[in-house]
C-alpha cells in the first residue's frame, strides 16, 4: 500500500475514540435525564465536542486513504462510512441545538436528542447493512493482516489519543464549570442592582 | 376526561380551526405541487429509468412538504400563550403529543395523495410490484417523519432560527426511515426484489421512535 498506509495510525485511533467519547456522552445524557445532575450535563456536552472533532478527523482521514487505495473518494454502500457519517451528523445537529437553544433547560432538550441519535444508531447500521446486500460493493482489494509489531504500534497509538482527549475534555470541562460559575454571579449581579 | 379523550378532542379542534382558516393548508399545497414541478423539470428521465429513482424523488418532494407542514404544528399555540396554559393544566403531555402527531400525519397525508397523482402523470409510472404494498410503507414512512418532526418542531420552539433547526434535527435521525421508505418503494415499482425487509425496519423505526417521544415528551414540553 505504501506510505498512504500509515494514515491507518490516525485513523482508527480516532475512530475508537470518537466511539468512546460518543458512549460516554449517551451514558451521562441518559443519567441527566434521570438525577438532573449538572456534572453529568458538563460531561456530556463535553465529550460531544471532542467526539465531533474526533470524528471529523475519521471522516477527513477516510477519504484521503481511500482515494489512493480503493480508488474512490467515497463507497456509497459501505457500512462503517455511513454509519459514522450519521452518527457524526447527529453530534453536529447536537451541538447546533446546544449552541441555539434559547431555553433554560437546554441541558433537558440535549440530552433527550443524544437518546434519540443513540436509539438511532442500531437502526442506521442494520439499514446500510441490508442496503449493502443489494447494491454490489465497489472492489476493495488488500486483506487486512496486521503484523502484530504493528498491531502494538496501533495501540501505542490509540493510548496516546486517548490521553490527549482526556486532556482536552478535562480542560473544556474545567472550563465549562468556571464559565457558568461566571454567568450565575453576573446574572445574581444584575439581578440584585435592578432590585436596588 | 379520558386520556383518548383529551387526544380527539385536541386534534379535532386542531382539524376545524384549520378547516375554518384554511391558511395553512392552502400554502401547503400549492408548495408540493411546486416541489413536483420542479422535481420534473430538474430530472427528466426516460420511462424504465424512472422507476428506478422514482422512489427517491417522491419521497424527497414528501420530506420538504412535511417539513413545512411540521413547522407550523406549534405556531398556533405560541399565540396567546396556549402551550402554557396547556402545562398548567392537569392534562397528560402526551395527550396533547399524540393530538399533534396524528393532526400532522392528516395534513402530510392529503399532501401526499395530491403529490402522487402529479408524480405518476409527470414520471408515468406504474408499478411493476404488489401495488397495494405501498398504502402500509406511505403509512409507516409518513409516520416516522412524523411522529420525530413533531417532537423535534416543539424542541425548535425554545431556540433561534426556529425554521430551519427541525429540519437539522430531524434529518439525521430520519436517514433509516429514509432508506427504508425509498429502498421499499423503489422495489416495488421496480418489481425487483422484496420490500419485506424494508417494511420490518420501518415498523421497528416507528415503535422505537413513537415510544422515545412519548417518554420524552414531557420532558420537553416542560423545557421553558
Amino acid at each position: 500500500m505504501g506510505d498512504v498506509q500509515r494514515i491507518f495510525y490516525y485513523h482508527v485511533p480516532s475512530a475508537w475514540t470518537a466511539f468512546l467519547l460518543f458512549l460516554i456522552n449517551f451514558v451521562a445524557s441518559v443519567v441527566f435525564l434521570i438525577r438532573r445532575d449538572t456534572k453529568a450535563d458538563i460531561l456530556a456536552l463535553v465529550t460531544a465536542e471532542v467526539g465531533v472533532v474526533f470524528c471529523t478527523v475519521v471522516m477527513a482521514t477516510g477519504p484521503i486513504w481511500a482515494r489512493p487505495v480503493w480508488g474512490i473518494w467515497w463507497a456509497p454502500t459501505d457500512i462503517r462510512l455511513n454509519s459514522t457519517l450519521v452518527l457524526w451528523l447527529i453530534y453536529v445537529s447536537y451541538l447546533v441545538l446546544r449552541r441555539f437553544s434559547t431555553s433554560s433547560k437546554t441541558a433537558s432538550l440535549a440530552a433527550a436528542l443524544a437518546v434519540f441519535g443513540a436509539l438511532d444508531v442500531p437502526l442506521v447500521y442494520f439499514s446500510i447493512w441490508f442496503f449493502r446486500t443489494q447494491h454490489p460493493s465497489p472492489v476493495i482489494g488488500g486483506g487486512g493482516y496486521l503484523y502484530p509489531a504493528m498491531a502494538r504500534a496501533l495501540l501505542i497509538n490509540w493510548a496516546a489519543f486517548l490521553c490527549l482527549a482526556w486532556l482536552v475534555c478535562w480542560t473544556r470541562y474545567r472550563l465549562e464549570v468556571v464559565t457558568r460559575e461566571v454567568e450565575e454571579a453576573q446574572a445574581l449581579e444584575s439581578l440584585l442592582e435592578g432590585s436596588r | 376526561m379520558s386520556f383518548f379523550g383529551i387526544t380527539r378532542t385536541t386534534l379535532t379542534k386542531d382539524v376545524r380551526l384549520e378547516w375554518r382558516s384554511k391558511d395553512a393548508i392552502n400554502a401547503m399545497l400549492f408548495f408540493s405541487l411546486l416541489v413536483v414541478v420542479i422535481f420534473s423539470f430538474s430530472f427528466d428521465p426516460t420511462a424504465e429509468e424512472s422507476r428506478r429513482i422514482a422512489g427517491g424523488l417522491v419521497w424527497v418532494a414528501f420530506l420538504l412538504a412535511a417539513i413545512v407542514a411540521l413547522n407550523q404544528t406549534w405556531a398556533r399555540e405560541l399565540r396567546n400563550q396556549v402551550l402554557d396554559a396547556y402545562r398548567v393544566s392537569p392534562a397528560p403531555a402526551n395527550a396533547l403529543f399524540l393530538a399533534k402527531a396524528f393532526g400532522n400525519f392528516i395534513f402530510v397525508t392529503v399532501l401526499e395523495a395530491l403529490m402522487t397523482p402529479l408524480f405518476i402523470v409527470f414520471y408515468k409510472l406504474r408499478a411493476l410490484g404488489p401495488t397495494w404494498e405501498l398504502l402500509p410503507i406511505a403509512a409507516l414512512g409518513t409516520w416516522a417523519l412524523v411522529v420525530n418532526g413533531t417532537f423535534f418542531a416543539a424542541i425548535s420552539l425554545r431556540t433561534r432560527s426556529r425554521e430551519i433547526m427541525l429540519p437539522l434535527l430531524l434529518f439525521p435521525i430520519s436517514i433509516p426511515a429514509l432508506l427504508g421508505m425509498v429502498n421499499a418503494t423503489t422495489a416495488i415499482l421496480t418489481g425487483e426484489g422484496s420490500a419485506r425487509f424494508w417494511i420490518a425496519l420501518l415498523v421497528a423505526y416507528d415503535v422505537v421512535f413513537t415510544i422515545a417521544c412519548l417518554l420524552l415528551f414531557e420532558t420537553v414540553l416542560e423545557a421553558e
